[in-house]
């Protein structure tokens, strides 16, 4: 009887158990520390400083280690977080005082870091920058909270429509015109898709991924001048024209054979640029740093690939001005070392030596304009979409429960109206809006 | 524990003082162990569940019961406990019927059946979470054959995966757990059957009765005990279930396989990163298993009389 008892009492409290251990040693503070005084340019002398991102932007993130640690006596160890892990890693090191000296996160998760004070306040230092005005304001104002800055941009990382030109010739279209709207966008898709080849389809979608489906879908309702949230970010507003034209196309091609990658509707996004990349899909949106990796297949023998700018129904374009944004955590020790990396990158030297060099994409503006005259004119393109002004990123406090979470209420929306019934986005907006508003 | 009696001689009452000293001594490390791991934690849970506590910020302060108002009003959670039942219901019929069937089967010590027993036994050396791995990987569709197999016969589409809906990914979790588990369940089983005394079957068979007569009239109610403490486990064990859903679904597709410490973990680490949301619907969990243990420790006790 008593052994009954006593297991019984140690399964029932193994739930407890698994949630309470790691915090067994925490004594949660929300302050942040105020940074101490820090020269202009921070300080070089030789102290480790880490730095975590996230894995689908590791070969920038590692372009711009490399470059700092050969430059300087400081040296960033980075560290690699996968991208479903992020949020649960950055919470425990939170809660037991151990974030790294600096943290770059999906600048989509920035704002609500922000507000529960992750991140050191660097208004001074940020806005003591020459060049401020040059530097993409979304990463800013990410993680600005109360006139407070946080933090700077780290990678920009933006989608695009890219298309493949070898299934495109097969298909019967011309191989150098991408779709310009929505509309050529499907029909384009569907050409491909009546090829008829073994594991060939017109487009993907990442079906269970919140987040690249806001990176995918957004931009063609932006080109249109319409908003997917309002501006405080309370209120979903994803039942707009645009939209609907946007996720029509998208219903029409999963109701067509091979319209829709296989996979597409369970795809919870951490392939989800793998299919395009194997040259078995048409035409979609995608994120520029992924690009790099087909530029470089394609010189060694690989198929051609196609980009442009997101369009919506009339002909506008946009884009999700996405990627990671970082700041100083508020448990670094060295602040000043710290600044040192983030003001050092924020040159429009280094971003023309780490970025523009190696055909990825600048975070300042002038760099853009100026440092690419060589650069492969699909790398134009892409940083066109940013030039342009044109591009948005979307700021709420609850952007990753709405959006990016598993099971989210936007996820579902697309599940309904794309592969379900298609009669209920009212009621999922709603649904997002419920979730926005608390 | 003894306690000391009340009027004791001096001389005695220093022995019985000894004695219960050595009996607390040799306590020790178990209450050790019960504090350092059940009421510390419980303590733990109990101020988060009743604090403002979020994952990034901390400990904010009270503020009961708002934690417990907004998991009772989470729309996820009513969904959730209807599936882990559902769940919990299927894989407690088929681990016990299975885990008796095999015993059963493989009761007589044979050179053929001592195979059996070990192929029945050996998926219960791997953990469960290789297990789920290793089941990901035979249901992936890109690099698995199940899918292959089953769009051979006509059963799916080709390209598609078994954990694509609902229902599929609930059943394609449930064979795994069979597959984990149920030579667990026979060898727990077997220790019970092996505890029967044989002379009961001798004389039952000496007045006539037959194979099906035997296992209802004797087999069956001396294993009582046996059945129940393996349901109690099995019930617990389920209504637990995390580890196979975390890697094989997510809570997907559409959490439509949300399990409620799946819910446990959205809501720690996902969806509202809020440890004291967490906490709060883990006590009402733990509760609930205090319940449900409670009612079947007493089916048990009924029988042991």
């Amino acid at each position: 009887m008593v052994s009954f008892n006593k297991a019984a009492r140690t399964l029932a409290g193994i739930a407890a158990a698994a949630l309470i251990v790691p915090l067994a040693a925490c004594g949660g503070n929300g302050g942040t520390a105020a940074p101490a005084d820090i020269p202009a340019e921070g300080t070089d002398d030789g102290t480790e400083i880490t730095l975590w991102t996230r894995s689908p932007l590791e070969r920038q993130a590692q372009a711009v280690v490399d470059a700092y640690n050969a430059s300087h006596e400081n040296q960033v160890k980075l560290e690699i977080i996968p991208n479903d892990d992020m949020e649960g890693r950055v919470g425990g090191a939170s809660q037991t005082d151990s974030l790294p000296d600096i943290l770059a996160g999906d600048v989509v998760r920035i704002p609500y870091w922000a507000s529960e004070g992750i991140f050191a306040d660097i208004t001074e230092q940020i806005d003591g920058l020459d060049n401020l005005d040059d530097l993409q304001q979304g990463h800013i104002e990410a993680g600005t909270v109360d006139g407070a800055k946080y933090t700077l941009p780290f990678i920009t990382d933006v989608s695009v429509w890219v298309w493949n030109k070898d299934l495109y010739e097969q298909a019967g279209l011309d191989p150098e015109q991408g779709p310009t709207d929505i509309e050529s966008f499907t029909e384009q898709a569907k050409a491909v898709a009546a090829l008829g080849q073994d594991g060939v389809a017109g487009s993907y979608l990442a079906g269970q991924s919140g987040g690249a489906l806001a990176f995918d879908l957004f931009p063609s309702a932006w080109a249109d001048g319409e908003a997917v949230m309002n501006e405080d970010g309370t209120e979903a507003m994803l039942d707009n024209d645009s939209m609907k034209a946007v996720l029509d196309s998208y219903r029409e091609l999963a109701n067509t054979d091979n319209g829709l990658g296989a996979g597409s509707k369970e795809e919870t996004g951490a392939t989800w640029t793998a299919p395009f990349a194997n040259g078995v899909i048409g035409v979609m949106p995608y994120p520029n740093t992924s690009l790099n990796d087909i530029f470089d297949a394609e010189a060694s023998g690989g198929f051609e690939v196609g980009v442009t700018p997101i369009a919506g129904t009339s002909g506008g374009t946009s884009t999700f001005l996405g990627g990671d944004a970082m700041g100083i955590s508020k448990d670094s020790e060295h602040v000043a070392q710290a600044w040192n990396f983030l003001h050092w990158l924020m040159q429009s030297d280094t971003q023309a030596e780490v970025f523009a060099a190696n055909g990825y994409t600048a975070s300042n503006i002038e760099t853009l304009q100026t440092a690419y005259e060589d650069a492969d004119p699909r790398i134009q393109t892409i940083n066109s979409t940013i030039i342009d002004g044109n591009g948005q990123t979307p700021k709420s406090a609850a952007f990753n429960e709405a959006f990016n979470a598993a099971g989210s209420p936007w996820q579902l929306l697309i599940q309904n109206y794309v592969w379900g019934s298609g009669d209920s986005l009212e009621a999922d907006n709603q649904a997002v809006t419920d979730i926005l508003a608390q | 524990m003894t306690s000391v009696s009340k009027h004791p001689a001096k001389t005695r009452s220093r022995e019985r003082a000894d004695a219960t000293r050595r009996g607390l001594l040799y306590a020790l490390p178990d209450w050790v162990m019960i504090v350092a791991l059940f009421f510390v934690p419980i303590v733990l849970l109990i101020v988060m569940a009743c604090s403002r506590w979020s994952l990034m910020g901390g400990n904010r302060g009270w503020n009961f019961p708002d934690n417990f108002i907004e998991v009772f009003n989470h729309p996820l959670l009513g969904q959730s406990i209807v599936f882990t039942l559902e769940y919990t219901v299927i894989v407690t019929i088929f681990l016990l019927v299975l885990g008796l069937g095999l015993a059963l089967m493989v009761q007589e010590s044979s050179r053929w059946n001592n195979v059996l027993r070990t192929c029945f036994l050996l998926p219960s050396a791997t953990g469960l979470a290789s297990a789920s791995l290793l089941f990901y990987a035979l249901y992936s569709p890109q690099v698995g054959p199940v899918t292959k197999i089953l769009s051979f016969f006509g059963l799916m589409d080709e390209g598609g995966s078994v954990l694509a809906t609902g229902q599929s990914a609930l059943w394609a979790t449930i064979i795994v757990i069979v597959w984990r588990f149920s030579g667990y369940y026979m060898l727990l089983m077997m220790i019970g059957l092996q505890s029967i005394p044989g002379d009961l079957y001798e004389a039952a068979r000496m007045d006539g009765a037959g194979t099906w007569r035997i296992f209802r009239s004797i087999t069956l109610p001396l294993m009582k005990p046996t059945i129940v403490m393996c349901l109690v486990y099995c019930v617990t064990g389920s209504i637990l279930a995390f580890d196979q859903f975390f890697i094989l679904t997510k809570g997907g597709p559409n959490n439509a396989t949300m399990t409620v410490v799946q819910l446990i973990y959205n809501f720690a680490f996902d969806s509202k990163k809020d440890l004291g949301m967490a906490a709060a619907l883990s006590l009402v969990v733990l509760v609930a298993l205090m319940i449900i243990n409670s009612i079947q420790m007493r089916g048990m006790r009924d029988n042991t009389k």
